[in-house]
């Protein structure tokens, strides 16, 4: 029983990269949100941090585009992008390697998983852990969805891997805290940036917090594309976490919809029920 | 039309330092090794960040081909904008999927 802390929250590059141009407001309202995030994990004592993020074709690739894959290795390196752009210094990130293989080999039983050996971060993973891990001295392993275009996991899938991820966490000894990052509606880096569907986003964000897993599957991909947009396939970071905390109910942080930072900025946590 | 080499080029050059050398020292001979258009050429070559979205390019790799170019971010949103405008809709990939075409 060593899942110590589950939560969700927005990575959009805008945060970090465009900083000055959100509501100071919103903006102080989203960074005190991120840090009672952080404090929650410290607090937790977890010893590693899952993330569930949707890279965005820094690592993967149409010539081999895995549904899932976990990273397996003793550090990483990111962002990727140009640090100026980002707003986040490139650093190497500490990894467990033999911690990412024990969890492998437990999700394979349910999901067949694909993993990496080397894993360059982009802004998915980088923006979180800029505000929740600033000095990189938690273990990270990193997980993705690929959430980038169809064809695309079924919902149900997602869930059921949140699942298996929870399944490895609860047979290993170590203490770890996971977090989905990704969505809600957004069109990033498309003429339509800045575009919000604050109605789309409020009721998923209640689904999430009830942990209903009805509602939560019932999106197509159509429906989520026209009322959310490309970034809405994203919301199976957040449905993976729910997965992993089948039963149990979450709370919301922050909800701030920031047009500069082309998404409405989210951080949410979700109860741990031990079984 | 190649989108998937378009979008190869730009993941690479955004993924290898080895390829953005080649990229700026020896372009023609970089570009040749991927199966890309007349048309896609010029576009890669100018850069037109309009024609490359319409072309199909998606934003997540399009973005990082206009900051390699040091383009700033309102006019690469805006280049997407005249784009559409000059060379029409989308042609395809993700984005050509409008109107309940995503199936």
């Amino acid at each position: 029983m060593t899942l110590v802390f589950a939560g969700a929250c927005s990575h959009a590059p805008g945060i970090t990269g465009r900083a000055n141009r959100g509501d100071p407001e919103q903006r102080k309202n989203l960074l005190e949100s991120y840090d009672k995030m952080r404090l929650a994990i410290k607090s937790s004592g977890a010893e590693a941090l899952i993330v569930i993020a949707a890279e965005h074709f820094a690592n993967f690739f149409m010539n081999n585009m895995p549904a899932y894959c976990i990273g397996m290795a003793d550090y990483y390196e990111g962002p990727i992008e140009d640090e100026e752009w980002l707003g986040i210094k490139r650093v190497k990130v500490p990894g467990n390697s033999e911690l990412s293989e024990e969890i492998i080999q437990i999700v394979m039983n349910d999901i067949d998983v694909s993993y990496a050996q080397e894993w360059k971060f982009d802004h998915g993973i980088s923006v979180p852990l800029n505000f929740l891990t600033p000095n990189y001295d938690i273990d990270v392993i990193p997980v993705n969805i690929n959430c980038q275009g169809p064809p695309l996991t079924p919902l149900n899938r997602a869930y059921e891997f949140g699942k298996s991820i929870r399944k490895a966490c609860d047979s290993i000894n170590t203490k770890i805290a996971i977090i989905g990052t990704g969505g809600i509606s957004h069109w990033p880096c498309t003429p339509d940036s800045g575009k919000i569907n604050e109605d789309f986003d409020k009721t998923f964000l209640n689904s999430f917090i009830f942990n209903d897993k009805k509602a939560l599957l019932s999106y197509s991909d159509k429906e989520t594309y026209e009322k959310a947009g490309q970034g809405g396939f994203e919301i199976r970071t957040w449905i993976a976490v729910a997965g992993a905390c089948e039963g149990s109910k979450g709370e919301l942080w922050c909800y701030e919809p920031i047009p500069n930072y082309a998404v409405g900025c989210t951080v949410a946590n979700m109860e741990i029920n031990y079984k | 039309m190649s989108l998937y080499y378009v979008q190869k080029l730009i993941y690479e050059l955004n993924r290898n330092p080895d390829t953005t050398k080649r990229f700026e020292e020896n372009r023609e001979a970089l570009l040749a090794s991927y199966d890309l258009t007349d048309e896609e050429l010029t576009a890669i070559r100018k850069p037109d960040i309009g024609l490359l979205y319409v072309l199909g390019v998606n934003g997540q790799i399009l973005m990082h081909y206009a900051a390699l170019w040091k383009i700033p971010w309102d006019d690469y949103l805006k280049s997407m904008e005249d784009g559409v405008k000059e060379h029409g809709p989308v042609r395809t990939g993700l984005y050509a999927r409008t109107e309940g075409k995503l199936s």
